[in-house]
């Protein structure tokens, strides 16, 4: 039983993986890029570890998996968030298509008010 | 060849490796310095759940501290490109 969950876990986890590669691919800007393969391959990286968990149960792989995955959960969006603001302050435009630019937004009304 | 070859450890290790080739494309091709590193950090975590394979194939757990140990390394290569992109156009 455990060994069918944690094979669907890893088949889900592989497939998160996939789709948000081909977002890194295909997607026409760093930030619908970072957006893209960041959440999608954290998820999938934290449901493979969840998968192999769930096979070995509580041993020493498995406990290190449990560590590994919320360590990635954690570290992962911090990493993002500090790549996208890095990336905004070295002056890279957004897509032309984009339709709403909300840190302009703030730090104009910012510069105004003081 | 008397072992089967698609099983499933093999289909997804395929798959994340045709993955981490994904993440080189864009790493070789990408227009601008972020997005060399956003790429980077994807091949790193990737990396852990190609170790969490290794883990379940083999039957043996030290993968999983080199899992843990490429998560880590990634983490803090990732903030201090960061920073170092930031610092590079700093006029405050």
């Amino acid at each position: 039983m455990s060994e069918t969950i944690g094979l669907i876990l890893l088949i889900v986890g592989m497939l998160f993986d996939l789709f948000g590669c081909i977002g890194l691919v295909r997607l026409p800007d760093i930030y619908n890029r970072l957006q893209a393969a960041t959440k999608c391959v954290t998820l999938g990286t934290c449901m493979i570890l969840i998968g192999l968990f769930a096979m070995t149960g509580i041993s020493s792989a498995g406990i290190k998996a449990v560590l590994c995955a919320v360590f990635v959960l954690l570290t992962s969006p911090v990493a993002a968030h500090a790549l996208a603001r890095a990336a905004y302050r070295a002056g890279i435009r957004l897509w032309d298509g984009s339709v709403v630019d909300r840190y302009a937004e703030i730090t104009r009304k910012k510069e105004t008010e003081s | 060849m008397s072992q089967a070859f698609w099983t499933w450890p093999s289909i997804i290790m395929i798959v994340l490796l045709f993955s981490g080739f994904l993440c080189l494309y864009r790493i070789g091709k990408g227009p601008t310095a972020p997005d060399r590193t956003v790429a980077i950090d994807i091949l790193g975590t990737l990396m852990v759940g190609f170790c969490a394979i290794l883990t379940w194939t083999t039957g043996k757990d030290f993968y999983m501290n080199i899992g843990i140990t490429w998560a880590l390394l990634s983490f803090i290569g990732t903030i201090a490109l960061a920073k170092y992109l930031e610092g590079r156009d700093f006029d405050e």
